[in-house]
C-alpha cells in the first residue's frame, strides 16, 4: 500500500513536472514570435530551450538534455545576442501595417499544420503509442551515446564533424565578404 | 504512470507550427532564424520522445546531428545577416529578392 501510495505520488510529480516545463515551453515560443525587439525574443528562446531540456530529462535523455543546455542556451545564443547587440537599433522589428493576404494567409498555413499533426496524433493516441518500452539504467547516459556514436553511427557522427567545419569556413568566407562590403559602402 | 509519448508529441506539434508561424509571418531574419530554432527544436522533441517510446537510442543520437545542423546553420545565417547589414541594406526578408551579392 505504502509503495503504491509512494509510486502515486511520484507520478503526480512528474505530471506536475511535465505540465510547467510544457507550457512555459509554448509560451515562451510565442513571445519569441511575437516580440518586436530580437533581444527579448533571444532571450525568450533561451527559456523555451531550458524549458525543453527538462522534458529531455523527462524522456531519460540526460545527455541531450546537457547538450541542449551547453551547446544552444549556452553557445548558439551568446552568438545571437553578440549579433543582436552589434546591430543595435536597426535589428528592431517592430509590426506595422495593417493584416495584409499574406500575414493571413500564413496564419492559416500554421493552423493547418498544427490542425493536421493534432489529428494524426489524435487518431494514433493510445494503443501502440502509449505503451513505453523498458529501459534501463544506462539509456540516454553519456557512455551509452558515445558507444552508439562510435560503433553504430560513426559515419553520421562523421559526417557532422565534416558539416561543423563547412559551417565554420562559410562564417569566416561570409565575414571576409562582409568586410569587403564595408569598404565598399563607404 | 508519467506522460505518455502522445502528450510530448502534442507539444511538438504546437512548438513546430509557432515556429512556422514566425517563419511565415515575421519580416526580420533575425526572427525568423529564432523561430527556425524553435521549429528543430520541435523535431528534436519527438525525436527524442519515440527514442523512450521505443527503448532505443538512435532517437537521441539523430537529435544530437539535428543540433549539430542546427549550430551550422545559426552561423552561415548570422553571417549573412551581418552581411547585409555592413552593406547598409535592409533587414528585411522580403527585400532579399536576388541573390546577387
Amino acid at each position: 500500500m505504502s509503495v503504491l501510495l509512494a509510486s502515486t505520488a511520484g507520478n503526480v510529480l512528474v505530471w506536475i513536472v511535465w505540465f510547467a516545463a510544457a507550457f512555459a515551453c509554448l509560451g515562451s515560443g510565442v513571445a519569441v514570435v511575437s516580440f518586436s525587439n530580437p533581444f527579448y525574443s533571444a532571450l525568450a528562446l533561451i527559456g523555451n530551450l531550458a524549458s525543453l531540456a527538462v522534458l529531455y530529462l523527462l524522456l531519460s535523455a540526460e545527455f541531450v538534455a546537457a547538450a541542449q543546455v551547453l551547446v544552444y542556451a549556452g553557445a548558439v545564443m551568446v552568438m545571437f545576442l553578440f549579433v543582436i547587440a552589434y546591430l543595435g537599433w536597426r535589428a528592431d522589428a517592430p509590426w506595422t501595417g495593417r493584416p495584409t493576404l499574406q500575414r493571413l494567409a500564413a496564419v492559416a498555413a500554421a493552423a493547418a499544420l498544427l490542425v493536421e499533426v493534432i489529428v494524426v496524433i489524435g487518431l494514433k493516441a493510445g494503443g501502440r503509442l502509449s505503451r513505453e518500452a523498458d529501459i534501463t539504467g544506462a539509456f540516454g547516459s553519456p557512455s551509452e551515446v558515445g558507444r552508439l556514436f562510435l560503433t553504430d553511427h560513426l559515419l553520421a557522427f562523421e559526417i557532422t564533424s565534416i558539416v561543423l567545419l563547412v559551417a565554420a569556413v562559410g562564417g569566416v568566407i561570409l565575414g571576409h565578404h562582409a568586410r569587403r562590403g564595408d569598404r565598399e559602402a563607404r | 504512470m508519467g506522460p505518455d509519448v502522445t502528450w510530448y508529441l502534442a507539444v511538438a506539434a504546437f512548438l513546430f507550427s509557432t515556429g512556422a508561424l514566425g517563419v511565415l509571418l515575421r519580416r526580420s531574419p533575425l526572427i525568423v532564424l529564432l523561430s527556425l530554432e524553435i521549429m528543430l527544436n520541435g523535431a528534436n522533441l519527438s525525436l527524442i520522445g519515440f527514442a523512450r517510446q521505443q527503448g532505443s537510442g538512435d532517437g537521441q543520437i539523430f537529435a544530437l546531428a539535428v543540433m549539430a545542423v542546427a549550430a551550422s546553420e545559426v552561423v552561415v545565417g548570422l553571417g549573412l545577416i551581418v552581411a547585409m547589414a555592413r552593406r547598409r541594406l535592409e533587414l528585411d526578408v522580403d527585400r532579399m529578392e536576388t541573390l546577387r551579392g
